[in-house]
């Protein structure tokens, strides 16, 4: 809402000396942000009005040049040369003489030009730099200033406009009258309410026949019709210059003044051309398959929730949204009628919504407009049409009128304090009540309040709370740090996530959230299979790229993107991890829209949290490149399949689980360079997840670096981390035992390292393999698994015996289970 | 060599003389003097400290004295041996010193050789930003509370008194899950959580809710689709808005230094009435100190405590929400959206593992 201090002034006693930025200040604390400070820019020297006294068209130029003779206050007129042509003799118009310097520093002087000394210059628009109109000079109109005049204040050159925003809440700051009324209150000055004015006392049939068929959506329609309008009547320059600082384009005399009433009283109007109205005028829903070209020439297909003004040729308005083409006011309108109405705020949205016209006609009605104002708006507007036009009031107005009283807000006095924390006096809450407009009763405790019409907003205890608030200042607000019952400090998942991602960093990985969205083309790039349960996806209605339509069933797509990222800007060594929700889909269940009045049953409750599907929380890591860089101390070393599966164990162990590992097959992991991730012994484990190199598919589908690898496992999925054990620490000196084996490559090493462990027993402190060998004279198809054992009793210095026993022990049930032969 | 019972005059053998036993101290301590090093040292050692040492062939003499005078002439020999021991060990212990100063003076390495051997890993600053924000609360007694990202519609707008009419129910602005009927939507907001605190438990209750949420604008540099919040939320008898403020600027204290502080100015929200947006005052904004727009906040409004089957006559709450992004924004002077959003590894290891 753009907002002119010296239109403001009109209503408003705004003390002499009150800086912008105190006027800032002020309107913020009302609530009312302010956007911009919009100020005309500057022009120096001198600027005046001047009358246009004589006009010798030039010819022989390339084109039509006028040379006049303009008085502009002085002895003698100035002759002046001009290119436009949209003037006559005794126009008002705007001079910069020689001396002036308008916006851009463009200097003027008395100069020759087309043979003629030109002595000044007759300005446009856009050369006083307060709007874009180039078309042609600017002109004031014949009458109502005098030659000579400085025109810095007749353009509002020294005018400042305030761009404020306007919260949803408060329809009635849409206009200068609500403006006023709170910038009064906040400035504690008198003020002007521009709608305390007295409709004349028409008479006669009504001018025209309504009828308001759904008066749910209208509950007042008023409407009154004026003949005699001089359709060349132009705008008045005043009417003209506060609808451009306003941000509206001046169009016609009828839809000037119309525009200039909704900015001051905050009532949308709108003028029909009434010789284009067929018949009488009914408000009602469309039809199904109607349609209506608004005056922006656009055709639109109408909805059976679209409320119309139709009239027997059918729909001629889109209600409270925008006039329909027509019965738009043309240049030869003579006779016009002017509707103003209250609308369902609601409606208004659906339709503004529906077709995309957000125009301010519709903005304010949204927002909720004063149903008490329409007929004073008229009278406004024909009091202007009367002026300006010629136009004179034919017959009586229509008002229709069923609003229902409004009911009174039961508010204890003592609750604005109560929630503010601030001791306000009742006496001073009521006062502040009828500051903004509400009829106060009650003993001065118990009160009974009757918000003003212009208040849609206000209907409950809460919103008077608000409204004291916000007038005595929030400023007023003490600060008081309230006293929490004692908490129980984060929770097990909460320290588990925070553990896995300081686990994850120290390991080397940088975390990289993405965003959630994935597309079929990304899964085909992982070469998921058909029946993958990763395809279950959750799509969205209106999602931000129709490549990216789902939400995500696994981190890799966005973390694969990332590493992608990262690779085409240099980085040649990237190791990324992501933790964050996953989305599966599958069967869901419809959530119930229970109401809001009070809590929902227990069963609706659990239906609703029950329909919100489960959206486990994954992490997931990608890495190419070296894991370690080459140095001084040597060439680096590449990531691999076995840095993915230790980034699985380091985010077990922050979580304070064991991870098993198997081999597995899984898309988009390379078949035999894929471990599957488990929790649990036997036939409880279960498989949480999987690590390893890419696919080489992959890597050429996604142009990723041939063995790029990842992990991905559900953190969800692991079990609570048991609490840890302190082990006895056996202080009497271990026996160290190193031996190896000969296995079949199919073999795992880890099933080598279970046997061993098991056979040792109990005397095993430590087993670790230190090497793997193959080649000569190890078999081919067979390797070699060194390992190191330390043995260890509790409560006495081992034998050799005992020792070698031990030993020999883990080898015979290494050699039993997995047909190991022991290294010589 | 005599016989064990003759009647000797100690003075009488001479390797038992105070000369003699001077003599072979000054000879030790010169001898051990003259070793340049722990070599030489080693070498002269025997003469003078082995079994054929002077000190040592003349302390054999003593057994061949009458009692009366082996008192004596023991205790010469003592000192003489001791005196040469020490010696020996004055000197060990200097040419060890100086050997040592010499191999540790060998062993000298550069220091400054760089060992980055393992690549440096980072979180998120949103995320620990985030965690830092949830400390505070969690030192103030509050709990954090989660929910989860697809969300029931009736939960992300109809219980926080936002209507089926409300322009922000659009697909202008909101994510909605396919099909139309599904009644879910990705949460605009972190405030369902605080809807289903409120459903679950009962007064009083005090969290925070950090999470990401969606709206649907598109990415530019001060604008994300998908990004955090962290909303709190305390229901509680007698809480007023100098509680909220109170809570507001420990906060901001927290996060900005002990100079900040906050500004209120009246706004709306549909979930809390007497609403405020509120600025922070940053001191160390790399601008200059300033006022900040930071977040939203406000009383919970008595409709939504209703819907989540709270009494509003017995329980007043408030409630504030901030996007981290903005924050971390600020408080870290991130010019541009897109450096938080894109995953570049440059920008986060900069922010290292905690912040």
């Amino acid at each position: 809402m753009k907002v002119p201090i010296s239109w403001l002034s009109e209503h408003v006693d705004i003390p002499a000396g009150t800086t912008v930025e105190e006027l800032d200040e002020a309107f913020v604390r009302l609530g009312f942000e302010v956007e911009e400070v919009l100020r005309a820019p500057v022009t120096t020297g001198p600027l005046v009005v001047g009358r246009v006294l004589d006009i010798e068209e030039l010819t022989g130029f390339k084109k039509p040049i006028r040379y006049c003779q303009v008085e502009v206050g002085e002895e003698a007129p100035r002759g002046i040369v001009c290119g436009a042509r949209n003037f006559a003799v005794d126009d008002l118009v705007v001079v910069a003489l020689p001396g002036a310097v308008l916006p851009g520093g463009f200097a003027i002087a008395a100069r020759n030009t087309y043979d003629h000394v030109s002595d000044g210059m007759i300005c446009s628009v856009r050369e006083l730099g307060i709007g874009e109109d180039h078309a042609g000079i600017l002109v004031l109109g014949e009458v109502g200033f005098t030659p000579g005049t400085p025109a810095a204040g007749v353009l509002g050159l020294d005018d400042v406009v305030f761009d404020l925003e306007v919260t949803p809440d408060r329809g009635y700051a849409m206009s200068l009258r609500g403006i006023a009324r709170d910038l009064a209150g906040a400035l504690g000055v008198d003020w002007r309410d521009p709608a305390a004015l007295t409709p004349p006392a028409w008479s006669g049939e009504p001018g025209w026949a309504v009828e308001v068929a759904d008066p749910a959506r209208c509950d007042r329609f008023s409407m009154l019709a004026m003949e005699g309008l001089d359709p060349a009547a132009p705008s008045p320059w005043e009417l003209r210059r506060r609808l451009a600082q306003c941000g509206i384009r001046s169009i016609s005399l009828a839809v000037d003044v119309t525009n200039i009433v909704m900015l001051e009283l905050g009532q949308p109007m709108h003028a029909f051309d009434r010789d284009t109205v067929t018949g009488p005028i009914t408000v009602r829903l469309a039809s199904a398959g109607e349609r209506l070209t608004t005056l922006d020439g656009v055709d639109r297909a109408l909805t059976t929730d679209d409320l119309l003004i139709a009239d027997e040729s059918g729909p001629i308005g889109l209600a409270g949204v925008m006039g329909g083409a027509s019965t738009e006011i043309g240049a030869s309108t003579t006779a016009v009628l002017l509707e103003a109405a209250h609308w369902e705020p609601a409606g208004i949205g659906r339709g503004v919504r529906r077709h995309k016209l957000p125009s301010e006609a519709a903005k304010r009605f949204e927002r909720g407009t004063d149903p008490d104002v329409t007929v004073v708006a008229l009278a406004r507007a024909a009091a202007l049409l009367a002026e300006h036009g010629g136009a004179h009031v034919a017959g009586a107005p229509v008002d229709l009128d069923v609003r229902r009283p409004r009911p009174a807000i039961a508010l204890d006095a003592g609750r604005p304090g109560r929630i503010a924390g601030v001791e306000y006096p009742p006496s001073q809450v009521v006062e502040v009540l009828q500051a903004i407009g509400a009829t106060v009763e009650g003993d001065g405790q118990q009160l009974q309040v009757t918000p003003p019409s212009w208040r849609a907003d206000l209907t409950d205890p809460a919103d008077l709370v608000e409204e004291v608030v916000r007038y005595l200042g929030f400023d007023e607000i003490p600060s008081v740090l309230p006293t929490a019952p004692p908490g129980r400090g984060l929770t097990e998942r909460q320290r588990r996530r925070r553990s896995i991602g300081r686990a994850l960093a120290d390991a080397g990985y940088v975390e990289a959230p993405s965003y959630p969205f994935v597309g079929e083309a990304q899964l085909d790039a992982l070469g998921l299979p058909a029946d993958d349960a990763r395809r279950h996806l959750i799509t969205l209605r209106n999602p931000l790229s129709e490549e990216a339509p789902a939400m995500r069933t696994t981190l890799l797509p966005g973390l694969l993107g990332t590493l992608a990222r990262n690779l085409a800007r240099g980085q040649r060594d990237v190791a990324v991890f992501e933790h964050g929700a996953v989305f599966p889909g599958g069967p869901r269940t419809q959530a119930p829209v229970p109401g809001v009045d009070r809590r929902p049953d227990d069963d609706v409750l659990a239906a609703l949290l029950g329909a919100v599907p489960e959206q486990p929380w994954h992490v997931g890591v990608v890495l190419a490149g070296n894991v370690e860089p080459r140095g001084w101390w040597g060439p680096g070393r590449a990531g691999s399949w076995a840095d993915a599966v230790q980034a699985a164990r380091t985010v077990a162990a922050a979580a304070g689980v064991e991870l098993t590992v198997r081999a597995g097959e899984l898309a988009p992991w390379h078949p035999g360079r894929c471990a599957e991730l488990l929790v649990g012994d036997g036939a409880e484990a279960t498989v949480v997840g999987h690590a390893g190199e890419l696919h080489p598919r992959v890597c050429a589908a996604l142009d990723l670096p041939a063995r790029t690898c990842a992990m991905e496992l559900d953190v969800d999925a692991l079990p609570a981390a048991p609490v840890a054990v302190g082990p006895h620490v056996s202080t009497f000196p271990p026996v160290l035992v190193d031996l190896a084996l000969v296995v079949a490559d199919a073999v795992p090493a880890a099933d080598v390292e279970a046997a061993l462990r098991e056979g040792a027993g109990e005397l095993l402190e430590v087993l670790r393999l230190f090497d793997l060998y193959t080649g000569a004279p190890v078999p081919a198809g067979s390797r070699s698994l060194a390992y190191a054992l330390t043995l260890r009793a509790p409560d006495r210095t081992l034998t050799g015996e005992e020792a070698n026993a031990a030993r020999d022990a883990a080898i015979a049930l290494a050699v039993e289970r997995t047909g190991a032969v022991l290294r010589a | 060599m005599s016989g064990a019972n003759d009647p000797y005059d100690p003075k009488q053998v001479a390797a038992l003389s105070a000369e003699a036993l001077d003599a072979a101290v000054h000879a030790a301590t010169e001898a051990f003097a003259a070793a340049g090093d722990l070599d030489a040292l080693a070498a002269v050692r025997p003469a003078h400290l082995g079994d054929r040492a002077p000190i040592l062939l003349a302390r054999r003499e003593l057994g061949a004295l009458p009692p009366h005078a082996r008192s004596d002439a023991g205790k010469r020999v003592n000192a003489a041996r001791v005196a040469v021991t020490e010696a020996h060990a004055a000197r060990l212990a200097v040419l060890e010193a100086e050997r040592d100063e010499r191999v540790l003076r060998q062993e000298r390495v550069d220091v400054t050789l760089p060992w980055d051997r393992a690549l440096p890993g980072a979180r998120h600053p949103l995320t620990t930003l985030t965690d830092r924000i949830s400390d505070v609360f969690v030192g103030m007694g509050y709990e954090i509370a989660e929910g989860p990202e697809l969300e029931a519609e009736w939960l992300n707008f109809d219980a926080l008194n936002t209507g089926p009419d409300h322009p922000a129910r659009s697909l202008a602005d909101t994510f909605f899950v396919a099909p139309e009927d599904s009644g879910l939507v990705l949460r605009t907001h972190t405030s369902p959580v605080q809807a289903r605190t409120m459903l679950e438990r009962r007064p009083p209750i005090y969290v925070v809710a950090p999470g990401r949420v969606y709206r649907t604008d598109e990415l530019d540099a001060t604008h994300t689709p998908v990004f955090h919040q962290v909303e709190g939320l305390a229901v509680d008898r007698g809480l007023t808005m100098a509680h909220l403020r109170g809570t507001l600027d420990h906060l901001a204290r927290q996060l900005f230094g002990a100079d900040a502080l906050t500004r209120w100015r009246p706004h709306f929200f549909p979930f809390t009435e007497p609403s405020a947006e509120f600025d922070v005052w940053f001191p160390e904004h790399r601008d200059g100190p300033r006022w900040v727009e930071w977040g939203g906040c406000g009383m919970v409004n008595p409709r939504v405590l209703v819907a989540c089957g709270i009494d509003p006559e017995e329980y007043t709450g408030f409630a504030f929400g901030m996007g981290i992004e903005r924050a971390l924004q600020f408080r870290s002077g991130v010019g541009d959206m897109r450096d938080i959003v894109e995953g570049d590894v440059r920008f986060t290891s900069a922010f290292g593992v905690e912040q």
